[in-house]
């Protein structure tokens, strides 16, 4: 229903600081930098996911230029947050053009410019290429990601072509990285489980009907896209803080296809899915190297040949699509409800009635 | 009293064809009209320009006292004048109530900003669309479905939900296009039953498409009958049953 049980909500909050501390704590231990980097990473991906999830699972937008605003993200947070003397040092195929070169702000502040950035090219690109369909959308965004990738590469004097940034303050902790994920996709979650989200719902399934019912369609569709890009730029800002270090070859379109494997992975429309699946896309992405690393099996010697962990993914994907299309949540979402039946001996109740307004029965 | 449709000399042609000629109409608030003819005769082009999905080659459109001609259709539907689509248009992933909540979408003041912070106002707004709603559907007898995924109901009431859903969006004017296709005869009884609900208890004027005659003949007082989009009778059923150029269309001219 629409209200939310008070208890649920003080629960889900008590949760969300516990988790906040736990990451603390591990984030100032002694645990090995390479295990911190996929926690990192994995809170980036839920940011990745859900922006994709709220232009496909909701809007129905099939858009592939996640690359190319993730990329605007974090070029804008290296380029506001390198050190005027760094810059000076490391743009070495031509000097920083005047307006950058003595610039340098803190990292809050050049994350939310990023976002920024990304959303104002979003707007950019929906304008004209939201009026068109399905698959010529997809196309349109894929070639607008690589033409942000060409412009990176080609305009050296700002961002070191395809030289790169290189020491970027590593601002983003590991606590950091995951308040500003659950921000983030608290924030599209509110905006999804609203009446926009439903306009954006009854879009997907009949534009015609939705418009006959006083619903602009554009102008939602170009509403979910900037939201949808700023946070892909929040997402790539982050992820410039985490790498320290980032070159054009980062943005190619592999990085659009992890959104849409989470997002896949997890259900179109689940929040509770796309934190899981990033979960797992992250963890297993680095555990799958060992596919990669010479195998002894028997009196067969496999050398190790790059790339078969995408593959072992791709084959996890393809049971995954035969044997439970929805994603593993579908559009399902964690509710403290569902979590305390578990615990009670009579069966859960039938499935919970929710309306599409804070469906997430207090969980976030 | 201004009529609260007015279409004057509405033409349509496509190219060399002309699927609609000279097509006149005028609503008084709270009528039923109904718009008859064979098939392809230029009825469902009638409300396509209506309502905007259709810009008219030549003639105007005046709704509430303005020029609707050429408008967007979602503005158009912004000042009550709703279509219900002939070919089922529910959104049937999506339940019951919020295809109704869907509806009250233009009417929602908050902006998106609003709705990411929850303000005060924007959840007494939600509260209020989400009470209208669930009043309205217990008012015509559907509230117990109101949580089912509505492409899992049977026909008769998904046609039903189709015209309550456009009822949700307060509208002044509703087009209905051929709301019994495809019911049987107990759900055509429930249909029309509605319908004169809809006129008498919620006031709303209807611009009604139907191909049946027991239908059209019984629930409209005033009839247009169109033929190869030119209009060919206007008056009430015992007249249009009498007519002969409506009989000849419908029935082919006898040879002897």
């Amino acid at each position: 229903m629409i209200k939310q049980k008070p208890k649920n909500t003080i629960l889900s909050i008590i949760a969300i600081a516990i988790l906040l501390v736990i990451l603390e704590l591990i984030g100032r231990s002694k645990i090995d930098h390479y295990y911190i980097r996929i926690l990192q990473y994995w809170s980036i991906y839920i940011i990745y996911g859900a922006s994709f999830q709220l232009l496909y699972g909701y809007t129905g937008l099939l858009s592939l230029g996640h690359a190319g605003l993730i990329a605007i993200g974090a070029y804008a947070v290296g380029i506001f947050t390198i050190s005027p003397a760094t810059k000076t040092m490391s743009y070495i195929l031509q000097p920083p053009a005047p307006f950058i070169s003595n610039v340098q702000i803190p990292f809050i502040p050049a994350l939310i410019i990023g976002g920024v950035f990304a959303a104002l090219f979003g707007l950019v690109v929906a304008a004209p290429a939201l009026r068109l369909g399905g698959d010529y959308l997809a196309i349109v965004t894929m070639g607008f990601a690589e033409v942000i990738r060409l412009l990176i590469v080609n305009m050296p004097s700002i961002f070191n072509g395809a030289m790169g940034l290189r020491a970027i303050p590593q601002s983003a902790t590991l606590l950091m990285t995951w308040s500003v994920a659950i921000v983030c996709l608290f924030v599209m979650k509110r905006f999804e489980n609203s009446t926009y989200g439903r306009a954006l719902l009854a879009i997907n399934e009949d534009e015609i009907g939705a418009e006959a019912l006083g619903i602009n369609v554009f102008s939602n569709k170009v509403k979910a896209f900037v939201l949808s890009s700023f946070f892909a730029g929040i997402g790539g800002g982050l992820m410039a803080s985490v790498l320290g270090t980032i070159d054009p070859n980062t943005f190619k379109s592999t990085l659009t296809y992890t959104a849409v494997t989470i997002c896949v992975l997890g259900g179109i429309r689940s929040a509770t899915g796309v934190i899981i699946a990033s979960g797992i896309y992250s963890i297993m992405s680095e555990f799958l190297r060992v596919f990669e690393s010479p195998i002894k099996i028997g009196n067969f010697n496999f050398s190790g040949m790059p790339g078969m962990r995408v593959l072992v993914f791709g084959i996890m994907l393809l049971f995954l699509m035969l044997f439970r299309r929805e994603g593993l949540l579908g559009s399902k979402e964690f509710s403290w409800d569902w979590f305390f039946s578990l615990f009670k001996k009579k069966p859960p109740k039938e499935q919970e009635k929710t309306v599409h307004t804070d469906k997430m029965g207090g969980s976030l | 009293m201004t009529p609260i449709l007015e279409a004057k000399n509405l033409t349509m042609r496509f190219g060399g064809l002309t699927s609609v000629s000279d097509f006149n109409l005028t609503m008084e608030k709270g009528e039923l009209v109904g718009l008859i003819g064979p098939n392809g005769a230029g009825k469902s082009t009638v409300f396509n320009m209506i309502c905007g999905f259709y810009k008219p080659t030549i003639g105007e459109i005046i709704f509430d006292g303005k020029n609707i001609t050429g408008m967007k259709p979602y503005r158009i539907a912004n000042m009550g004048l709703i279509r219900v689509f002939q070919n089922g248009r529910l959104f049937k992933n999506m339940n019951v109530i919020e295809n109704m909540m869907v509806s009250k979408h233009m009417r929602f003041n908050s902006n998106s900003l609003k709705a990411i912070l929850r303000t005060p106002s924007h959840n007494r707004e939600e509260q209020r669309v989400f009470d209208e709603s669930v009043a309205l559907l217990e008012r015509i007898g559907l509230k117990e479905m109101m949580y089912e995924p509505t492409g899992k109901l049977p026909f008769g009431i998904q046609r039903k939900l189709e015209v309550a859903r456009a009822l949700c969006a307060n509208p002044s004017l509703l087009l209905l296009d051929e709301p019994v296709a495809g019911l049987n005869v107990e759900e055509t009884n429930d249909m029309m039953n509605f319908v004169d609900q809809l006129r008498n208890e919620f006031g709303i004027t209807i611009l009604l498409i139907e191909h049946t005659m027991r239908v059209v003949m019984s629930l409209c007082p005033k009839i247009i009958v169109i033929d190869h989009g030119e209009t060919i009778a206007v008056g009430i059923p015992d007249e249009i049953r009498n007519n002969k150029s409506v009989i000849e269309a419908y029935l082919g001219v006898d040879e002897q």
